[in-house]
């Protein structure tokens, strides 16, 4: 009885856990997208944003995508967002500037995005029964099936992907080397 | 059946004169120009002839349908032309005539520049005239009535540098077009009565329906007459006429004189069946004629150039014609017609003659002395001036002297009236002929020594005779104008009236066959028994009493006419300062020109360009397209600010078009989806 | 308890529409392409949650794909950036607006 009440308390905090985790890290993801859109220096918006990739890879993991949470840690924070930063240092950016070039932006903008959030979580509440929950290890794909669908069923574009990298290796080559 | 006569070609060779030298003439010498023209006219000529020696075994009427050319609904016109004893005489008349003048062209014409453009034009003119009278409906001779008053403006503003030709020439083209709108209501009229304009049919059923009287004949009748009053120069329509005088003069003489004015009164001829059924219309015909005819004679009385007396002349004389037409002497009109081509053209080519001779001066108080100097020009025009005159045994006297007494004898209640109009007008045609006779040719000479060069002839060398090229026809013109009118001798003189016997077939035709005359005798008797108008008997001895009457009058023209320029040349001075509100009168034409300039071309030139122009050109139409232009701009220069080079406001027309995008997948499109 | 999928598709609806935001907000060049990647990164997390939620791969095969592309795209955009950088000398977005009517 004891053990069962344990068991149960502790199974509950499984699934509260769940919870709790998404909460924190979700938050963290919005702060991190607000302080992005707050800070005036760039290299304090791509700080911010290394925070919430960094965050993403942990909803990542919750939803069972560990491969993926592995390659948001490595690719997007460990290398597109040291990307950021080296050309922010390399060229120097500054405090931005308060320069008012349009008013559409903010007349138009504001009211198209707060539309955008309105319609989207309007949407995705009403049907909320219908979507289900996700289970903490209801689904877990492992790198093993990941590789599979990849290397079999999506091998060309796989290799079509590849081809692109390299191209986009020589663009960026070509575009940021210094004229003679 | 008679064979095909091909009347198509008698238009058709003129035609290709016409294009031949209009579109090649600039850049052929002289003579080429020449012989093509002569030619183009010549074969025509010929062919016409050939027609006139077989008349007698052709059967009569022919036509001859060369295609369709309107066959809509109902409605059907075809390229029909049509011959008959009218159509000859006029065809003589019209080639004959015509012949002559473009001989005598090349040698007045001799020193113009374009040569080539008057030879083209005159060509044309020959096409659309001949056209006129060939056709076989009414809309075919209606190209005809429209392409000689075009013809007729492309000459008159031959000279087309100088303003007053210019000028002349469109208003005789803008005359004419009131006219030619009649002349199309008219057309109007019959489509929507007879259902078609060919004359064979209307008449036709015109004649199957002898209760048809006035009503709507008269509407016809009376918009035909206005399309002739048009073309025929009579009243309210003749303004045009003097001032066509600015044309060369082989121009006024063919067009303007022997062929064109003549049309109107073609045209009622050959209608003759319509406007027998509406005695109104008739009256008023008579009246028309009656009145131009004493109305010019009066303005003609004054004039001091030599070619205004002649145009004004002309009026006159088309009024008799007119005159004779409205009381029902439809041939005595064709015969007057006829004569009046010859007298009427060797005048004008007399003329044309001396004023050559004067190089260019037309002013007859600057003529004088000549008979000595231009004897043969002189000895033709005096055979012109006695026929006009009436004087027998002259042409103009046989013809002008039968529809005297047609008028006189006619039922018409203004037989009478008419009658004396035109004995009175006879009488001053007389003097005024006369009184041209004179100033030109005696007296002492006026003319200075200095000559003036108005018409490019740079002959400064003396006053000389024209060469025999313009002699020639004057000569031919001449004989014509003595023997002419002897087709038409009445019996009263011991003559057989050719002329009204060779007519009668047309002026007098049934146009019924067998059955229709029987079905038509049984309810309307009389009027197919007398088809036209009574044109009663008379009696020999009052033929020759009126004809006695007429000569008298115009010996007392004559008479007047020696005393004033010849006897006492001091004495027109003294009557024109004693009587001077009337001469002034008659010399500004009555201000005729001056109240329609008033009364009729101001206000339309006023609505002209305030109302039409001002108004509605500027306002609404080009306005309208204005306005289409600044509104596409003016959207334009807003929509414009969208692109404005800035990202973020790029940007943000996404993030709304994104979001209305969204709202449109779920909540639109009718189609719910649902999870 | 578990966590709704709904949740998580609320989730990357904010961070999208803040991604949106500061696109509109920012003035240099490089933030406002940080922001385009936290856009593609809102996405992401939606495409993780719906194969989570229908036991599908594909779904997080679509994630790597997007982030190689995601990882090209950041190269030569930035190298783009550091040319525009060498002409005008500036990172101002509205200072570069050459393209106007």
């Amino acid at each position: 009885m004891l053990n069962y009440n344990l068991l149960s308390s502790r199974f509950l905090s499984l699934k509260s856990m769940h919870l709790v985790l998404f909460f924190i890290f979700g938050g963290l993801c919005v702060a991190g997208a607000l302080n992005l859109l707050l800070q005036h220096h760039p290299i304090n918006s791509a700080l911010s944003l290394i925070v919430v990739m960094t965050s993403l890879a942990v909803l990542y993991l919750l939803l069972g995508a560990e491969f993926l949470a592995a390659a948001q840690v490595i690719v997007y924070s460990g290398a597109i967002m040291v990307l950021f930063t080296f050309v922010i240092m390399l060229l120097n950016a500054g405090v931005e500037e308060r320069t008012h070039g349009s008013k559409a932006a903010y007349i138009v903008g504001f009211p198209g995005a707060a539309a955008l959030l309105g319609i989207l979580t309007y949407i995705f509440l009403k049907q909320r029964d219908h979507l289900g929950s996700a289970k903490l290890g209801g689904y877990l794909v492992t790198t093993h099936d990941l590789s599979r669908v990849l290397f079999r069923d999506l091998l060309l574009p796989f290799e079509v992907t590849s081809v692109l990298i390299l191209v986009a290796i020589l663009g960026a080559v070509a575009l940021a080397r210094k004229e003679h | 059946m008679t064979s095909s006569l091909h009347l198509w070609l008698i238009p058709i060779v003129p035609f290709a004169g016409f294009l031949v030298n209009g579109l090649l003439g600039r850049r052929f010498p002289k003579a080429l120009v020449t012989t093509v023209a002569w030619v183009a006219t010549l074969i025509p000529f010929l062919q016409v002839l050939n027609i006139a020696l077989h008349f007698g075994s052709l059967t009569l009427p022919y036509s001859e349908n060369v295609g369709t050319w309107i066959a809509a609904g109902g409605f059907h016109a075809d390229f029909a032309f049509a011959l008959d004893q009218l159509t000859l005489i006029m065809l003589l008349v019209v080639t004959g005539v015509g012949f002559i003048i473009h001989l005598y062209s090349a040698g007045y014409m001799a020193h113009e520049d374009g040569y080539w453009r008057f030879f083209a034009y005159l060509n044309l003119f020959m096409f659309f005239m001949l056209t006129l009278v060939l056709a076989e409906n009414f809309l075919l001779m209606f190209v005809g009535w429209e392409g000689v008053g075009l013809a007729s403006y492309l000459l008159i503003g031959y000279y087309f540098t100088k303003d007053s030709a210019a000028n002349a020439g469109k208003k005789a083209f803008v005359v004419n077009r009131i006219g030619d709108f009649g002349f199309l209501l008219a057309m109007f009229l019959l489509v929507a009565h007879f259902g078609t304009l060919s004359f064979n049919a209307i008449f036709s059923q015109i004649a199957q329906h002898p209760e048809w009287q006035g009503g709507f004949l008269t509407a016809i009748a009376l918009f035909l007459i206005l399309g002739a009053t048009g073309k025929s120069a009579q009243i309210p329509l003749y303004t045009w006429l003097p001032d066509a005088m600015e044309g060369p003069t082989p121009v006024s003489a063919l067009i303007h004189a022997a062929t064109m004015v003549t049309a109107g009164v073609y045209m009622v001829a050959r209608a003759h069946m319509i406007f027998n059924r509406s005695p109104f219309a008739l009256t008023t015909l008579a009246i028309i004629g009656a009145a131009t005819a004493l109305f010019a004679a009066t303005i003609g009385l004054v004039q001091t150039d030599i070619k205004r007396v002649l145009a004004y002349s002309t009026v006159s004389q088309l009024g008799y014609m007119f005159l004779a037409c409205g009381v029902a002497a439809y041939s005595s009109g064709i015969f007057h017609l006829l004569t009046h081509a010859f007298f009427k053209a060797l005048l004008f080519l007399a003329a044309g003659s001396v004023i050559h001779a004067l190089s260019g001066e037309q002013d007859m108080r600057v003529m004088g002395g000549l008979w000595k100097k231009l004897p043969i020009t002189f000895w033709t025009m005096t055979a012109a001036v006695f026929a006009i005159s009436g004087i027998p045994p002259f042409a103009g006297f046989f013809s002008k002297d039968e529809i005297l007494y047609q008028a006189f004898i006619s039922p018409n209640p203004v037989g009478k009236i008419v009658w004396f109009v035109g004995l009175l007008t006879a009488g001053l045609t007389a003097f005024y002929m006369f009184r041209l006779w004179y100033l030109t040719f005696f007296g002492k000479s006026r003319t200075p020594e200095a000559a003036h060069d108005d018409h490019g002839h740079g002959h400064a060398h003396g006053v000389h005779e024209s060469p025999w090229i313009m002699l020639g026809p004057l000569v031919v013109l001449a004989i014509l104008s003595v023997i002419g009118g002897w087709v038409g001798v009445p019996a009263a003189m011991g003559g057989h009236n050719e002329i009204e016997h060779f007519l009668s077939p047309v002026m007098h035709a049934q146009y019924l066959s067998y059955e229709q005359v029987s079905v038509a005798m049984s309810t309307h008797p009389q009027a197919v028994v007398h088809p036209a108008p009574e044109t009663a008997e008379g009696s020999n001895s009052l033929a020759l009493l009126l004809a006695a009457l007429s000569v008298t009058v115009a010996a007392i023209g004559w008479f007047i006419a020696h005393l004033l320029y010849f006897a006492k040349p001091e004495l027109p001075e003294q009557l024109a300062t004693k009587l001077r509100g009337l001469h002034s009168l008659l010399l500004n034409k009555y201000w005729v020109d001056e109240f329609y300039g008033a009364a009729i071309v101001a206000p339309v030139l006023f609505l002209s360009r305030y109302a039409l122009k001002g108004l509605f050109d500027t306002g609404v139409i080009t306005g309208g397209s204005l306005a289409l232009g600044y509104t596409t701009q003016g959207i334009g220069s807003v929509v414009q600010r969208i692109q404005s080079g800035n990202i973020r406001s790029y940007a943000g027309w996404l993030a709304l078009g994104a979001a209305a995008l969204l709202l449109l997948t779920y909540f639109g499109f009718g189609t719910h989806l649902s999870f | 308890m578990v966590v709704p999928i709904a949740y998580y598709l609320v989730l990357s609806a904010i961070l999208f529409s803040i991604g949106v935001a500061a696109f509109l907000v920012k003035r240099n060049i490089i933030s406002i392409f940080m922001s385009i990647e936290l856009m593609l990164n809102a996405v992401n997390l939606t495409f993780v949650a719906f194969a989570h939620h229908w036991h599908q791969v594909s779904g997080q095969i679509f994630v790597f794909f997007v982030m190689v592309v995601a990882a090209a795209e950041a190269a030569v955009g930035l190298a783009i950036i550091i040319a525009l950088f060498r002409t005008r000398s500036t990172l101002n977005v509205d200072q570069v607006d050459l393209m106007k009517l």
